[in-house]
């Protein structure tokens, strides 16, 4: 079912779905580069769009709700938790996932930074960690202040700047002087 | 999930006449909030109109030399604009305690206004919870209670309302303006946007069946020492057990609203009053008529020692 607008919907008003239908819709997204077309149920979110139907599987399912930063993509360049927004509401956009940063015969410089300063145990949080770090280091360099900010005007990159804006996610085996020192050597910060 | 029809709002008007029109219809933006609760399904919409195309998505000055803050400004951009971080520094700081970047990359002015409680009831189907169940029971008055609100609540609820950044609009009095779906517009002061629970904790705001935010705009800037300092159990990304928004002025005088301890952003005319006369004297105004439980009597205190150090701080 193609998305309809307000205009068309205000002829005919849709009606309330019966729990048990199933209501599709198409979009295309720019995954890594790529437009995919898809249609999917409504209700898919952002993360088992990737992961289910184009089979990305390098973005992690943790928590589902928010709360563990595993599912952390990058969409129109911002890092997102993909779990917590539904594909139908990127159409048109650009993700960026793990796959899209590097590959294994050219790493990202962050990806790399992980590998050298063993910034990972199981692994199963390192994807969202990956793409929430690129991020922070642009936030940083936009100038975007954070709550360990003492000034709000002049932002400096600080091991306290990195936990602070790194605390949306969650590593269950406890990498994070590791991955604090993979983040200051693509940052520039001595480790 | 339940499953639900999707819609893209092509105007603010279009999406509250559409709201109206489908009584299971909900708005959806960053969907940081409602899609966590659609997965629980503790909310469940038959249809969900998209509003995150409406040219709601910007920061503009008032004619009367304020800022009106469009409902789809993400909480990232809000608080690292410069007008607020010069002007309304107090917001920023609120914004910035709140949640985690990537949460307020996509969390919206709106939505942030509008999310629902974190009562651990509220969230657990299998309790009972008058705001989640209308007269099924409150779960946290007799039960565990360390988070909820110790002024302002009532038989019904205790929950408090989770949102940093509220608490600092309501120390600068800020204005919510909606569109309803016969297209008329309306401003709503924050003081009176949220609702105080009394019999019916599940009508929480001042909003009508169908009503947009389209924006929430501040007064022009009072100047002062802005502080906002939250305390919580972790030292990032996690909600307020007490928050102090403060604007102080050099003779003392300003406002002060707090976070954590009511069901809405609290602010009260007597505590600023008493802010000249120092923490004890303004808190105690602000907790005046305070009903903690065994759990969370501890706020009371820990609002005094806040709003000492958010003091102690805006003199230095
Ligand atoms: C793990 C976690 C930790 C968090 N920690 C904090 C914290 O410490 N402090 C804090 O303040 N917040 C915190 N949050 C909450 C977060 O700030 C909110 O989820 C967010 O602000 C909601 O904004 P949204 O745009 O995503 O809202 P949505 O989820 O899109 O919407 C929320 C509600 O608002 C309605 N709505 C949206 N836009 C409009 C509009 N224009 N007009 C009318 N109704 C509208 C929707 O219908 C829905 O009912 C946390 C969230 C999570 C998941
Ligand atoms: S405090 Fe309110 S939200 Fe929590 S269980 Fe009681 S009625 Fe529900
Ligand atoms: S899976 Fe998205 S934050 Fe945990
Ligand atoms: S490496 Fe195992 S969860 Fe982070």
């Amino acid at each position: 079912m193609p998305i309809p607008d307000t205009e068309t919907s205000s002829r005919t008003p849709a009606p309330d779905p019966v729990p048990g239908d199933v209501s599709l819709a198409r979009l295309s997204l720019r995954v890594n580069g790529a437009v995919r077309e898809l249609e999917l149920d409504t209700r898919t979110t952002l993360l088992d769009a990737l992961r289910e139907a184009l089979r990305l599987t390098g973005t992690k399912k943790g928590c589902d709700h928010g709360q563990c930063g595993a599912c952390t993509v990058l969409v129109e360049g911002r890092r997102i938790y993909s779990c917590l927004t539904l594909a139908v509401m990127h159409e048109g956009e650009s993700i960026t996932t793990i796959e899209g940063l590097g590959t294994a015969e050219a790493l990202h410089p962050m990806q790399a930074a992980f590998v050298k300063h063993d910034g990972y145990q199981c692994g199963y949080c390192t994807p969202g960690q990956i793409c929430s770090a690129v991020a922070v280091l642009e936030e940083i360099e936009a100038g975007i202040p954070s709550h360990v900010s003492e000034s709000l005007d002049a932002v400096r990159i600080s091991d306290a700047e990195i936990r602070e804006r790194m605390s949306g996610n969650i590593c269950r085996c406890g990498a994070y002087a590791n991955i604090l020192d993979a983040i200051n050597e693509v940052g520039g910060q001595p480790a | 999930m339940m499953p639900f029809t999707y819609e893209r709002a092509q105007s603010p008007a279009a999406a509250a006449a559409a709201a109206a029109r489908s009584p299971s219809a909900k708005f959806i933006a960053g969907g940081t909030n409602l899609l966590d609760l659609m997965k629980l399904r503790i909310e469940r919409p038959g249809h969900l109109i998209d509003v995150n195309g409406l040219a709601l998505d910007r920061i503009e000055p008032t004619a009367e030399g304020g800022l009106r803050i469009g409902a789809l400004v993400r909480n990232t951009d809000l608080a690292a604009d410069a007008r607020v971080r010069r002007d309304y520094a107090v917001l920023a700081r609120a914004l910035l305690a709140g949640a985690s970047g990537q949460l307020r990359n996509k969390a919206t002015t709106a939505g942030n206004l509008l999310q629902r409680t974190r009562c651990p009831y509220f969230y657990d189907t299998d309790q009972p919870c008058n705001k989640r169940e209308p007269g099924s029971g409150c779960g946290a008055l007799a039960g565990y209670s360390r988070q909820l609100a110790v002024v302002g609540g009532s038989e019904a609820c205790i929950a408090t309302h989770p949102s940093d950044m509220a608490v600092g609009m309501r120390a600068l009095d800020a204005v919510v303006e909606t569109v309803r779906p016969d297209g008329a517009t309306s401003e709503i002061p924050i003081e009176g946007f949220h609702r105080l629970p009394g019999e019916t904790p599940q009508i929480e705001t001042a909003l009508q069946p169908g009503e947009l935010i389209t924006a929430v705009t501040l007064p022009p800037p009072v100047g002062g020492t802005h502080v906002y300092r939250k305390v919580r159990d972790r030292a990032s990304y996690a909600f307020a057990l007490v928050s102090v928004a403060a604007v102080i002025q050099r003779d003392g005088s300003g406002a002060v609203a707090l976070g954590g301890v009511a069901p809405k952003p609290w602010r009260r005319a007597e505590a600023d009053a008493a802010l000249p006369q120092g923490a004890q004297a303004s808190a105690a105004a602000l907790m005046q008529g305070a009903r903690p439980t065994e759990d969370n009597a501890f706020k009371l205190k820990l609002v005094e020692r806040t709003l000492g150090a958010v003091l102690a701080e805006a003199r230095s």
